[in-house]
């Protein structure tokens, strides 16, 4: 990239789609008022299990209005196999069928769609329609399930059992000291700001314009076609802006279905959008009980790690992520013992959630490795940096890059670490107990096939587009950037377009992966197009190209010019005028790529971080405040330090709502999570948060891919809510492993 | 959401009247908490009085000087007037620790002591309530009752007042105007809410059509020793898990006269006239605030998931009426704001 001068890459950059979002303008998918726009409500199971006996809709349907009552008893006939209704992230089993038939498998199960000229009137009729229901026992407990619970095989795409290795008994006798603890965390739901709604659009013939709120244009239409029977052309999804997704958008919801169904059936545009206790009717990040057993030698060194989780997951598919397998890799161990079981519950299939997996995997390992440093006589930092894994013995493999180490100096050395002392309850503030803590984390640094498309017109601009997402990742102003820098023009002269399923394909917005797919897509997109336009130049008998191969020539200043003598140049937009076409465009190959994704991987190629927390705590009351947090993180190149701070900062508040207030309670007399609004699910406001810093280590990776980026979506979560349940300790002497901690367990 | 008619009131008489005239009519004030109830088919009123065109929205100083609400000002107003910042910073401090800025900005004075439990099981209607369809059960008593009372309870229900204000009020003596199609009359605040008995269903002692139309503070505002304690979850936007007003008329190290009430416990903001005698004459020491506090929760009783509540109710005493002694004001958040190195 060193022939470019118009360098955007890793400079902080404002939103370009900032001014849309604060004026209004971005339009969401509940927001395209489309003409002769019909409402959809859905009416939700108020049992846990059993099957509906009995559905009133007469007095509805007799309402002014109301235009139809859908439910299992009128649906039409639609695709009978299973695999129609997998999406691309579906795990194994048997994927939910909104309205299929008269069985309730889960509290809130949508078991009606009510259709009507406004919101306000299906949402009334929807509150009537009388529904009988015949209630059988339901089991929502994972603790008193743990007897059935069974090793899921590779269902989902990306799924790997975890991998034990050496012998963990042997390594545990070894050991001089010892650690052994159980820890869980309860559901946690996205919840997202905006909340799931699909608009379509009926165009006549079966065509329509899918508004969708999703991480996937493509995903969502590939489950509309094969469900439905549409063609690509008939079924044309559209997410230009996604407020918020957190995973939750990975997998079509069932506000998509209902909407399509509606629409097809009454040719008509329909609506439907979810309630915010709707949102507590579908995936959530699953409880685990956790078992962590850690034993080390005389020098600290870590001689056994035993790791076994225990997730629920609903009857109908095996939902799994990767909880436990980071613990192999993170730290540096011989004898390395990892379990992973899920259970079936009467509950919808879990759903990846940010960082899926390592979230929760990280509360047991990094509040053990604590454990473990205590027991040890060892500070945590130390503990962390004598066990420090060189060389990935999971995968046995080499690092691509690993400035872990960078995160753990430079991390410490903002945070004042070397000023901690070890005992509990040893350092206050006045009245209050200081506590410090730490944690960290691993992820994956991986890239997908994406296929970018780089057009310039007539008038200089460059426009760039890829059906990706954007879910306030900062997709949009990174990819411009990228683009901008590759075609040497200013960031007004570049539009990067996305969510949109006629532009080309790219992978759902999920694992971190975005910035490493699109964006080296983007760079090679844009190399693509600097050929064409030499070639253009050529063809135009510019005697200075004449010859001239890819390699001599660069892009700067709105110009295509020879390195050698930069006097000689054309002007993009002359070389598009020239042609005689609107614009010359270019699109990448993604054939490579998608033969790399077979080849065995030569490295290991991971994200790391390491996260240091102060907690302030009244000594009586046993309130908790996190006043300071330093999340060093190594992601490789960052691309835009602003947007990319953006992430981490989101991450930290993150970790701090899973360690204190965050979870989904569940009343398993009624098998439904109870505090379903935004005022009961506490997430923090702005008044629990405090000071955060986050340092970005230099990592310089030539390996994980072109552009050297690893992303961020999910490392800087990791190691959060252990560091603070860490520094609990730290100041009170109270050990909590279950997560949140609550005032109630530290009284 | 049920169809519904609304008229806007533009005296009080026409208000009651509206009122008596249909079945099933509310009057709405702010609204922040009716609309949510009637979102969820909570409340399901035929028929909306407006209130915000009657005035009664001054509060204006009373010729023995206290100090009148009307039950029209909204939390915000009266949390922010001088008047009130200046003579009964207990009830500033109690509005500010409730709700949100936007909420209190909407919310008005009488009908903060209208709002209802935020128990789970009251807004859910796919659970048993007996406050919301009496004698169905509570799902509280055995389920998740973490927000639940301690105090005064019965085997019909254990949910809580949720406002922050009331408790506030309650300590200070407030006395409740009200007009109703029998006339006017005054309710003493502790005589307003009620405990839940067999009668869940009921909040308070209104009688139907009765309509708040202003609170009256006495003179005595404790200006000088007080505190309002709230712990809760989160800094801010979560109802008390505990709430303590605590106000002292000191004489030296002596007390010569104390109100203590607690919110986030009971059906009612929680006063006990016994404890408070117990004050009067006492040292104010953590020793005398302890026994004080073991004698409040005495008769307490916990459901499991809110048992914690008894003991933090108690800390949460000696806390606040630490504080009142000391007038080191701060509350628990304000306490973090500069404290980073």
């Amino acid at each position: 990239m060193s022939h470019h001068t118009t360098d955007y890459i890793g400079k902080p950059t404002n939103r370009v789609d900032g001014p849309a979002k604060v004026a209004g303008t971005a339009k969401y998918a509940a927001e395209f008022n489309v003409p002769n726009l019909l409402y959809g409500y859905v009416v939700s199971s108020p049992i846990a299990k059993g099957k509906i006996t009995k559905i009133d809709a007469a007095p509805v349907l007799a309402l002014p209005g109301v235009h139809q009552v859908f439910s299992h008893e009128n649906v039409p006939s639609l695709a009978w196999l299973d695999r129609s209704y997998k999406d691309d992230v579906a795990p194994g089993g048997s994927p939910f069928r909104p309205l299929h038939d008269a069985e309730i498998k889960f509290s809130l199960q949508p078991v009606a769609l009510v259709v009507a000229d406004t919101f306000e009137l299906a949402r009334y009729a929807a509150s009537i329609l009388h529904i009988e229901y015949e209630e059988v026992a339901h089991e929502t407990e994972l603790a008193k399930h743990l007897d059935e619970a069974y090793e899921p095989g590779r269902g989902k795409t990306g799924y790997k059992p975890p991998k034990s290795r050496g012998n963990f008994g042997k390594g545990w006798k070894e050991g001089v000291a010892h650690m052994e603890a159980q820890y869980s965390h309860h559901a946690q739901h996205h919840n997202p700001m905006e909340m799931f709604a699909s608009t379509v659009e009926w165009l006549g013939d079966k065509n329509l314009n899918i508004y969708d709120k999703t991480q996937g244009a493509f995903n969502s239409q590939q489950y509309v076609m094969k469900i439905f029977g549409l063609s690509k052309d008939q079924a044309r999804v559209i997410s230009k802006y996604t407020g918020g997704g957190f995973g939750s958008g990975l997998r079509p919801q069932y506000q998509l279905f209902l909407a399509v169904l509606a629409s097809l059936e009454l040719q008509r545009s329909v609506r439907v959008s979810l309630t915010r206790e709707q949102m507590f009717s579908f995936g959530h990040r699953p409880e685990t009980l956790q078992h962590v057993a850690l034993a080390t030698a005389a020098d600290g060194s870590l001689t056994g790690i035993n790791h076994v989780a225990v997730a629920e997951t609903s009857q109908f598919e095996d939902f799994t992520e990767n909880v436990v397998g980071w613990s192999g890799t993170l730290y540096d161990c011989q004898n390395v013992e990892l379990g992973y079981r899920l259970s079936k519950l009467d509950v919808f299939s879990p759903l990846d959630m940010r960082a899926p997996g390592a979230a929760s995997g990280s509360i047991a390992l990094e509040i053990a490795m604590d454990e473990m440093a205590y027991a040890a006589g060892l500070d945590p930092l130390e503990f962390r940096i004598r066990n420090y894994s060189d060389f990935d013995q999971a995968q046995n493999l080499p690092y691509s890059s690993k400035a872990l180490r960078k995160c753990y100096a430079e991390g410490a050395a903002k945070f004042g670490w070397e000023k901690r002392t070890a005992e509990p309850g040893s350092m206050k503030d006045g009245n209050l107990l200081v506590g410090w803590g730490m944690g960290g984390g691993i992820w994956d640094a991986s890239k997908m096939p994406a296929t970018v498309k780089a057009s310039l017109d007539a008038d200089g601009h460059l426009t760039v587009s890829s059906g990706t997402n954007d879910i306030g990742t900062g997709t949009y102003t990174i990819m411009t950037q990228i683009a901008a820098q590759s075609m040497g023009l200013p960031l007004e002269a570049v539009t990067f377009v996305l969510g949109d399923t006629t532009l080309p394909q790219s992978p759902l917005q999920g694992g971190s992966w975005t910035a490493a797919s699109v964006g080296n897509s983007v760079v090679e997109a844009c190399s693509k197009l600097g050929e064409a336009l030499l070639k253009q130049a050529q063809q135009m008998d510019h005697p200075a190209f004449k010859d001239a191969k890819i390699e001599d020539v660069e892009f700067a200043n709105g110009q295509l010019r020879l390195r050698a003598d930069d006097t000689q140049a054309v002007v993009l937009r002359d070389l598009v005028q020239a042609s005689g076409e609107p614009k010359i465009e270019a699109e990448n190959s993604t054939v490579l790529a998608k033969l790399e994704m077979l080849k065995p991987p030569k490295y290991s190629m991971h994200a790391h971080n390491a996260v240091f927390v102060e907690v302030k705590v009244d000594p009586e009351l046993m309130t908790v405040h996190v006043t300071r947090v330093v999340n060093a993180v190594a992601a490789g190149r960052i691309l835009n330090p602003k947007t990319a701070r953006s992430q981490v900062l989101g991450s930290v508040v993150w970790g701090i709502s899973s360690a204190l207030m965050e979870e989904s309670v569940m009343d398993h007399r009624f098998g439904r999570y109870m505090n379903h609004n935004y005022a009961e699910y506490h997430v923090p406001v702005n008044a629990d948060i405090h000071d955060i810093d986050v340092v970005f280590v230099s990592e310089e990776d030539d390996k994980v891919n072109p552009l050297g980026v690893k992303g961020l979506g999910e490392v800087g979560l990791l190691g959060v809510a252990a560091a603070v349940a860490n520094a609990i300790y730290h100041a009170t002497g109270k050990r909590v492993r279950d997560l949140p901690v609550t005032i109630d367990k530290l009284l | 959401m049920n169809s519904f008619t609304f008229t806007q009131a533009t005296a009080v008489a026409d208000a009651v009247q509206a009122n008596a005239a249909h079945d099933d009519a509310a009057y709405i004030g702010g609204g922040t908490n009716l609309i949510d109830l009637m979102k969820e088919n909570v409340a399901r009123p035929t028929h909306l009085i407006g209130l915000k065109k009657l005035g009664l929205d001054a509060i204006e100083n009373l010729p023995d000087g206290g100090l009148r609400l009307g039950a029209l000002a909204t939390n915000a107003d009266t949390a922010w007037h001088p008047e009130v910042e200046k003579r009964y910073p207990l009830l500033n401090q109690a509005i500010l620790a409730g709700a949100s800025p936007q909420l209190r900005n909407m919310a008005t004075d009488g009908g903060n002591l209208m709002q209802r439990t935020r128990c789970y099981y009251f807004y859910d209607l796919a659970t048993p309530c007996n406050k919301r369809e009496p004698g169905s059960g509570c799902s509280a008593i055995g389920g998740y009752n973490r927000v639940c009372g301690i105090l005064g309870t019965s085997d019909q229900c254990i949910a809580t007042h949720p406002s922050d204000m009331c408790v506030a009020l309650a300590a200070l003596d407030t006395t409740v105007r009200v007009s109703g199609p029998n006339g006017e009359r005054t309710i003493k605040f502790e005589d307003f809410h009620r405990l839940p008995g067999d009668q869940p269903e009921r909040d308070n002692t209104l009688e139907p059509g009765e309509l708040i139309t202003g609170l009256d503070l006495p003179a005595k505002g404790f200006e000088k020793n007080f505190s309002y304690l709230k712990l809760r979850d989160r800094t801010s936007y979560a109802f008390a898990l505990v709430s303590v007003a605590a106000a002292l008329e000191l004489d030296g190290d002596t007390i010569k006269d104390a109100r203590l009430a607690l919110g986030g416990v009971a059906h009612k903001p929680w006063r006990d006239k016994e404890a408070e005698a117990m004050l009067v004459g006492q040292p104010a020491t953590a020793d005398t605030f302890r026994r004080v506090a073991a004698k409040v929760l005495a008769p307490a009783k916990g459901y499991g998931a809110n048992t914690f509540k008894i003991e933090l109710a108690k800390r949460a005493i000696v806390r606040a009426l630490k504080q009142a002694t000391e007038m080191n004001q701060l509350v628990d958040t304000d306490a973090f704001q500069n404290s980073n190195p």
